[in-house]
């Protein structure tokens, strides 16, 4: 598989939400290009016609009765985010131009 | 004392929960400045627990198994109103509305909370050098690591800060440190133990697990812990027979298999002592011979796909909105990205890098979808092995306990110490590491006992048989 590039690591840091520093793309560009190196062993096994483990337990839908249950203490919780207003999450303008 | 003393002590009224706790919060006040085992210790609470267990042996009530014993928690196990921070700058001031399952088990048994212990930040790591608040020291060698990500309650435990600690597993990170400080540690089966309340990593992987100096004492906290829970859906939902009263069953015909792929290439003087153990149980009564799960070569390759794949996904909830840091910008996208630059470490960053990456489209089948197809193999060649052995037996890990900064400048050399504990995460299989001696510089050598699924009781019978035998 072709080594990852700067451009990768770029990309792929917007897909993730993190807004790496120069220094930081730089140094992931060669260290994950070391370590996906190793893992691409993985490619070196036939496996065809092999289905994938996704969970190592054979897991069926779990059902429990329709109940009315209490939940988390909504203040409680919203006493823990960074910013919050009339009972919701507050965050920054989500989509739009700054008013 | 062990543990199963200082409960039997305390529910027959000879002494008091306030004075345990009282002797083992000095202890922490005494040493661990040097060692950073705990990144917050409930002095108050557990004090406050200890007289609610003395009022109830008082009143003629009994507490519980875990009568007046204080038990170290990793920091990733949510506490109600207690800071819980995953060794996390993102997860700063952050006090969780509920508690773990397993915390509520151990305290509605008696057990004492004493201290939020440090971890590899997100539990991503082998060596807690990548907690935000600074590294732990190892108790036996304090200039040498004390293995991670759960280094903070192994060295608990191996320091006398509490007879009992919980950790997470989700590549080796109960039983790697707890052979480095030299006690016992055990990986259950997965969905054996609730989950509920474990701040997420990889959540096909992670498992919750006792730390202990002795077997006994590791089953008495496993039998507390486990069990069906109707808040964790992975949780197998049947109910199993407690362990501890067959730990001491012996071990007369059982069949141990020294597992091949494993003891290539680790230390000499650590694949010694695993031969030791091995012969150790040959004259308590069991077969043993040679085996080979051979895809279990590829276990490493394939978990550093799956891990990382899983927790870019975990930790894409922590974006600044509803726990811990923010820093602000100019929209919401900014505001997130910002946020996650500025809250994760390096290593942590580097997992959600490498995840990403293998999810991402052009890439997803190549790595993640062949990675779980190499978990797959693994699998069937584990279920060939356990058709003519019972257990297996392996080091826990290639070397003793490295010294600071001998692994963190090549992310590949410290992932590498994992070989050993991963096979069983990717199979969803039991394991544990018992102590077994030292090696050649003195320092503590584990041994694991691998099992199939749900082999718990076969499995503690031979830790219990390998601790027997253990060199003084």
């Amino acid at each position: 598989m072709a080594r990852i590039t700067r451009a990768d690591v770029e990309h792929v840091a917007e897909l993730a939400r993190l807004a790496l520093t120069d220094d930081e793309i730089e140094r992931f560009t060669e260290e994950l290009g070391a370590i996906l190196e190793h893992a691409a062993q993985v490619s070196s096994l036939d496996t065809a016609g092999v289905p994938p483990t996704a969970h190592p337990l054979p897991l069926v839908n779990v059902l429990r009765p329709d109940e009315v249950r209490p939940g988390l203490d909504r203040d409680e919780v919203l006493a823990q985010a960074p910013a919050a207003e009339d009972g919701r999450f507050r965050v920054p303008r989500i989509l739009g131009d700054v008013p | 004392m062990t543990a199963l003393e200082l409960a039997a002590a305390v529910r027959a009224g000879e002494r008091s929960a306030r004075e345990v706790v009282d002797e083992h919060l000095a202890a922490i006040d005494a040493r661990d400045g040097e060692l950073h085992a705990f990144n917050h210790v409930m002095a108050d609470s557990a004090r406050d627990a200890a007289d609610v267990v003395d009022i109830a042996v008082a009143r003629g009530d009994d507490p519980g198994p875990l009568a007046g014993v204080p038990i170290a928690l990793k920091d990733n196990l949510c506490t109600r109103g207690v800071p819980t921070t995953c060794s996390s700058r993102i997860l700063d001031g952050w006090r969780p509305p509920y508690t773990a399952t397993v915390v509520e088990r151990v305290l509605a048994t008696g057990g004492i909370p004493i201290g939020k212990t440090n971890l590899d930040e997100f539990a991503m790591g082998s060596s807690t050098e990548h907690s935000a608040f600074g590294p732990t020291r190892n108790p036996r060698d304090p200039s040498r690591v004390p293995g991670g990500s759960s280094g903070g309650s192994a060295a608990a435990v191996a320091a006398g800060f509490a007879p009992l600690a919980l950790g997470s597993d989700t590549g080796g990170s109960i039983r790697q440190p707890a052979a480095f400080c030299g006690v016992v540690g055990v990986k259950p089966t997965y969905g054996a133990v609730s989950r509920y309340g474990l701040v997420a990593f990889a959540s096909s992987l992670d498992q919750i697990g006792p730390f202990a100096v002795t077997v006994a004492d590791a089953a008495l906290l496993f039998d507390v812990i486990g069990g069906p829970d109707p808040l964790d859906s992975t949780c197998i939902a049947s109910a199993r027979a407690p362990i501890a009263e067959s730990v001491d069953d012996g071990i007369e015909g059982l069949r141990v298999g020294l597992f091949a792929e494993l003891l290539d290439g680790v230390d000499a003087d650590v694949a010694g002592r695993v031969h030791e153990a091995a012969g150790a149980l040959r004259a308590a009564g069991a077969k043993v011979g040679d085996t080979s799960v051979p895809a279990a070569a590829y276990g490493l390759s394939a978990y550093y796909l799956i891990a990382p794949a899983e927790a870019s996904s975990n930790l894409a909830r922590y974006d600044g909105v509803r726990y811990g840091l923010r820093v602000d910008g100019d929209d919401a996208a900014s505001m997130n990205a910002r946020t996650r630059d500025a809250g994760f470490g390096a290593e942590v960053k580097r997992r959600i890098m490498l995840g990403t990456y293998a999810l991402s489209a052009g890439y997803y089948d190549a790595y993640y979808g062949q990675a779980q197809r190499v978990r797959t193999l693994i699998i069937r060649d584990f279920d060939a092995t356990y058709r003519d052995f019972d257990v297996l037996l392996a080091p826990t890990t290639p070397t003793t306990a490295f010294e600071f900064g001998a692994k963190t400048s090549s992310p590949l050399a410290m992932y590498l110490s994992d070989v050993c504990t991963i096979p069983s995460n990717l199979a969803g299989h039991p394991s544990m590491s018992v102590p077994f001696g030292t090696g050649a510089d003195g320092l503590p050598v584990g041994v694991q006992v691998l099992a199939p699924a749900l082999g718990e009781p076969v499995m503690f019978r031979v830790a219990r048989a390998i601790e027997q035998a253990a060199p003084a």
